[in-house]
């Protein structure tokens, strides 16, 4: 460990500070730096790969002999199983292979729930053999619908206290087993700052409202599922997964193998958002298809599947109350929400509450409801996009309130300097300023609105990965590193950092990703994949290049440290004698090159303390006649660290923005009461935007140099779609002049807040 | 999905025969079909196809103007003189689900294609449709369901978006049957769910629409077609308008006026008609016309947002029409 004098801060904003440096690691990089690469635009390494069609998917996987797993489910909402018989099943064309997934005596929780599978020759032979799978159910009361969940009579989704079911080991929010829980309300989990009481005593103004969203499914192009072969007592599986080494790991740990016999490959994959990190039901399953029918087994499932059983972001209503003295100041926050994971818990909401705005008391209560549906997971910024929704109206309203333009409130109370900028950044090209003379537009039944909201996320990304750089005698590079991509740009990412570092032309790095025999790259999940993995091959790459000049200082005679390495170019500063090429150098080394392998270092400590943050802006128009809101444009500004790949952060912010539009204005996963069944199991009348929905996006970023790791390299894909939807309420608000309280912003929503607002005597 | 026999035909009249078969369906650009196949709420046993069967995918502008059931969506969307003389039809045409689905789909399918129920559509739930004993839309989730007829046996809209513009300009269809050839008027096809809610319309097994028949535009003659949808992309509509009708010494004549996705039926107002006929144009005029087409409406429990729609999007149309 060394201190060494690193600067950081934001923009042009920039002080000195004194950080320690693990061995091994070099210093994070100076601002004024000219990077070769970094930052810059630079297309995918596998753009041409991708849209030709070569690239194979992990759902394209195609193996000798290979047989088509499928998934019997319930098509009860809540049932016991008391008899499950696989006979029939066994006897059916070309079926191989037959489990229950399920026992007798167990308890299935919603109707989608995995009950059996088979494996057989070809797809349809599989679905077919599915019905002669015979399951005897005992029906039970259920309960779909959250708020009749409440209710002291309903159904219980749990019999007994604790156990709910989880969909893998791999999602990420999970709630606390001590809670208590009463009917199928489980919570609260309380938390207090200040106190929240004399907050609202010292109030001058105060706001109140309740705000619903609803569930919204991750739709991953490309559905969950893997391909598993097994050599002897070796698996090897293809899958489409957000972490190879959590798939390996819950693998091994099912199947009682050792975590060395099991490989995992993830080449290319369509999508997760979330929801795709352990093995998961499907997967095991399809490994022991395999073992029993002694072929490989491909098991995807089905967009439908894909709706009722793959996860989902769970609905709330969230109550919330504020209060601020009337020069504008935050004196108290209330929370109180219900979120419903279907059979899940983690459902809460409070952290933009708790996180953005400075407010000396809060209060924040957050319950589960368990309902009778398929249980939530993880999925980009779990709690975020609906919790900054229901926060950024009360703002928009206590601003209203107290007579204080909404973004000047924001700007007294938001306690981050970045983020500050960025409103004001945001604001100038909205032209914020001139918003209520814009409201009417040429057509008498449009208004246009503006509105905004804020964006946070954390430093993540740390330790638990490595990777190897090796540097052939020829001057090439190769770079290896078990992290996948999931259509983000890791792996072009992993060749910048690489080039970087080593200032080779990008075309001179090979990438290697995406297997569990490689050293092990970060899980991507919690916005972490660049910020864990561009380090640690920075680390190894410049160790790679030390060992270089190891090789010449003992070629030149004198002491390591005296070569240096400039521009392509080693040499011994102030010795004319003593320089060489980066090629001439490679030359010089023995026949297996250099290659060195870095792990992660720890976070910084020292460095300076912040989360990401980040504001965006939308442009909507309203029908005051049809309700129907068209977003034109959305300025997203964000911090992404140090930019690695300008091209693919503004892509990132794109994806986060749209899925951001498609949630305020479009998602619904409707279940039906009466039934239990989920009614729009497809991406039909499950209705996500398309082309023609999506607005003029105009991302900014704004460089922060935060020496939390080697790289400055924070994530951007969740934060990046925390605010549209509240940005995009608060504009419709705004053009309406009534609150919209509910997601997705429906027209019957919107002609409701209008008739509201015009039984005021406003707007129109 | 289950096997079945494929038989291409080698004439309309011998898919009429084949298709007049139990179990059997006919496919010309097979959009819809496949769909029902894929969600296990069809299973036939054999396809007629006539996809292939050339001749039919003529539009002719006559008078009267024919069109061969077999054009597509986007050949009618994208033809110049359709989009001159029946520019409401053009316009539903264009408007219709994705360009891909427009490049296959056929005007005889998109006519005869079945409702989007989301309970007919899931083989869940056995609904009236699929000759079940109940209608799980009227006290479920029927945001996007019927706002007329909803107390007969089923709530579904129809779907189609060219058969609303071919009801208002009154066409008529030329069909093979399996015996010979018949002539019905598109105001006598569809069939509202009173006594059987299994069909949408009157045609029977065999029965084939071959040629669409447009009477020649009167002169002064004016139409428009509007929708509302929520999504700009891939999405059915809420509700549908179209107008067509002639202004003839400054009065409207003829006027007929049809709403779509608003009943099991493309749904033709002869009240705003009635308030239409013999009048000169006006927005008050507008006003009352729409007023007078949603006046009978009774939505379910989810939609009666759709009963404004309804009046706001033909009152619009109305003024796209004449104004």
């Amino acid at each position: 460990m060394t201190k060494q004098k690193v600067r950081t801060g934001f923009a042009d904003q920039l002080e000195t500070r004194e950080i320690e440096i693990a061995t091994g690691d070099p210093a994070p990089w100076d601002p004024s730096r000219k990077f070769s690469i970094l930052g810059s635009r630079v297309t995918r390494l596998d753009g041409p790969a991708k849209v030709s069609g070569q690239a194979r998917y992990a759902i394209d996987t195609r193996r000798q002999g290979m047989l088509y797993g499928r998934i019997l489910r319930s098509p009860h909402p809540a049932a016991v199983v008391k008899e499950i018989d696989l006979t029939a099943a066994r006897k059916m064309p070309g079926v191989r292979a037959v489990l229950a997934i399920a026992k007798p005596g167990e308890s299935v929780r919603f109707a989608g729930q995995e009950v059996a599978a088979l494996a057989a020759e070809t797809a349809e032979q599989a679905s077919d053999a599915l019905s002669a799978i015979r399951v005897a159910y005992e029906p039970k009361a259920f309960v779909v619908d959250p708020q009749r969940a409440r209710e002291e009579n309903a159904p219980l989704v749990f019999e007994s206290q604790g156990g709910q079911t989880k969909s893998t080991g791999g999602d990420l929010p999970s709630a606390s087993k001590a809670l208590p829980r009463k009917g199928n309300v489980q919570g609260p989990r309380k938390t207090d700052t200040g106190d929240v009481e004399k907050g609202f005593a010292k109030a001058d103004a105060t706001v109140e409202g309740t705000y619903v969203t609803q569930v919204q499914t991750h739709v991953s192009l490309e559905t969950h599922g893997l391909t598993a072969e097994w050599n002897g007592d070796e698996l090897k599986v293809w899958a489409s997964t957000q972490s190879i080494f959590d798939v390996r790991n819950e693998l091994a740990e099912s199947l009682g193998l050792d975590k060395s016999k099991v490989e995992v490959v993830t080449e290319y994959m369509g999508g997760g958002f979330g929801s795709k990190f352990g093995a998961r039901v499907e997967g095991v399953t399809a490994a022991k298809l395999a073992k029993e029918a002694g072929a490989p087994v491909k098991l995807f499932l089905d967009r439908k599947e894909e709706q009722l059983a793959s996860g989902n972001r769970p609905s709330s209503i969230q109550w919330i109350k504020a209060g601020a003295t009337k020069d504008g100041k935050l004196v108290a926050l209330h929370l109180v929400v219900h979120g419903n994971g279907g059979t899940n818990g983690g459902t809460g909401t409070s952290r933009p509450l708790k996180n953005i705005y400075a407010c000396d008391n809060v209060r924040v209560e957050e319950y589960d409801v368990f309902t009778n549906a398929g249980p939530s997971c993880a999925m980009r910024a779990p709690g975020h996009p609906q919790g900054v929704f229901a926060l950024e109206a009360t703002m928009d309203e206590l601003a209203h309130k107290l007579g204080i333009d909404p973004l000047e409130f924001r700007l007294k109370n938001d306690p981050s300097e970045v983020r500050r900028k960025q409103f004001e950044i945001g604001a100038e090209r909205v032209a914020w300023k001139t918003r209520e003379e814009r409201r009417q537009t040429k057509d008498p039944s449009v208004r246009r609105g503006v509105g905004f909201a804020a964006a946070l996320w954390y430093n993540t990304g740390g330790t638990g990965n490595s990777a190897t750089v090796r540097i052939h005698k020829d001057g090439s590079a190769e770079v290896i590193h078990g992290v996948q991509d999931l259509g983000t740009g890791a792996r072009t990412m992993v060749g910048i950092v690489t080039a970087e570092e080593l200032e080779l032309p990008l075309e001179r790095v090979t990438v290697r990703i995406g297997d569990t025999r490689m050293p092990e790259g970060p899980g991507s999940g919690g916005s972490c994949t660049t910020p864990s993995s561009a380090p640690t091959i920075r680390a190894a790459a410049w160790q790679a290049k030390q060992k270089i000049a190891e090789h010449l200082a003992k070629n030149w005679s004198v002491p390591p440290e005296q070569v240096a390495f400039m521009k392509g170019e080693f040499s011994v500063p102030g010795d004319p004698k003593r320089h060489v090429s980066w090629s001439e150098a490679c030359a010089q080394l023995p026949a297996e090159g250099v290659s060195a392998t870095a792990s992660r270092a720890e976070n910084h400590a020292d460095a300076w303390k912040r989360f990401t943050s980040g504001a965006q802006f939308a442009e909507v128009d309203v029908d005051l006649d049809t309700g129907l809101v068209r977003v034109k444009r959305i300025v997203a500004v964000h911090d992404c660290g140090l930019v690695v790949n300008a091209l693919t952060t503004e892509s990132q912010i794109q994806g986060g923005v749209i899925q951001g539009l498609s949630y305020a204005l479009y998602e619904d996963r409707i279940l039906d009461k009466t039934s239990g069944h989920m009614v729009n199991p497809n991406v039909e009348q499950y209705k996500i935007a398309g082309a023609l929905d999506v607005p003029l996006i105009e991302t900014v970023l704004v460089p922060v140099y935060d020496g939390v790791n080697n790289t400055h390299s924070v994530g951007i894909g969740e934060p990046a779609t925390v605010p549209t939807a509240g940005a995009i309420a608060n504009a419709v608000s705004h053009a309406i002049g009534a609150r919209v309280r509910r997601l997705p912003i429906t027209p019957e929503a919107v002609l409701e807040a209008v008739d509201e607002a015009r039984a005021r005597g406003g707007v129109a | 999905m289950k096997n079945f026999v494929l038989l291409p035909a080698r004439s309309l009249e011998e898919a009429a025969r084949a298709a007049a078969r139990p179990d059997t369906e006919l496919k010309a650009g097979g959009v819809d079909l496949i769909d029902r196949m894929k969600e296990g709420i069809d299973a036939p046993e054999r396809i007629v196809s006539i996809a292939h069967l050339p001749g039919l995918n003529q539009i002719q502008m006559g008078p009267p103007a024919k069109i061969g059931a077999l054009t597509t969506l986007a050949a009618i969307a994208h033809h110049a003189d359709v989009q001159k003389a029946y520019p409401a039809l053009a316009a539903a045409a264009e408007g219709a689900a994705t360009p891909q689905i427009r490049n296959m789909a056929t005007l005889g399918g998109n006519i005869c294609q079945r409702p989007r129920c989301w309970y007919y559509r899931l083989s869940e739930f056995d609904c009236r449709k699929k000759g079940g004993n109940d209608c799980y839309a009227k006290n479920g989730e029927n945001r996007f369901h019927a706002i007329f007829d909803t107390d007969l046996l089923c709530v579904c809209v129809h779907p189609s978006a060219t058969a609303v513009a071919l009801v208002a300009y009154g066409a008529d269809l030329e069909i093979v049957t399996p015996s010979g050839r018949k002539k019905m008027s598109i105001d006598d096809l569809f069939v509202r769910p009173a006594k059987d809610a299994t069909e949408e319309n009157r045609l029977k097994a065999g029965e084939i629409i071959q040629t669409v028949v447009l009477p020649a535009p009167a002169s002064g003659s004016r139409s428009a077609y509007r929708k509302l949808k929520e999504k700009e992309s891939f999405d059915w509509p809420l509700v549908e308008a179209c107008v067509a009708a002639s202004v003839e010494g400054g009065r409207i004549r003829e006027p007929r006026v049809v709403l779509g996705h608003v009943a099991a039926v493309p749904w033709r107002s002869k009240e705003a008609e009635a308030v239409l006929a013999g009048r000169s144009p006006s927005q008050e005029l507008f006003r009352k016309a729409a007023d007078a087409a949603v006046a009978g409406a009774k939505p379910l429990t989810q939609n009666a947002f759709k009963v404004r729609l309804a009046r706001v999007t033909l009152e619009r149309t109305l003024r796209d029409a004449f104004a």
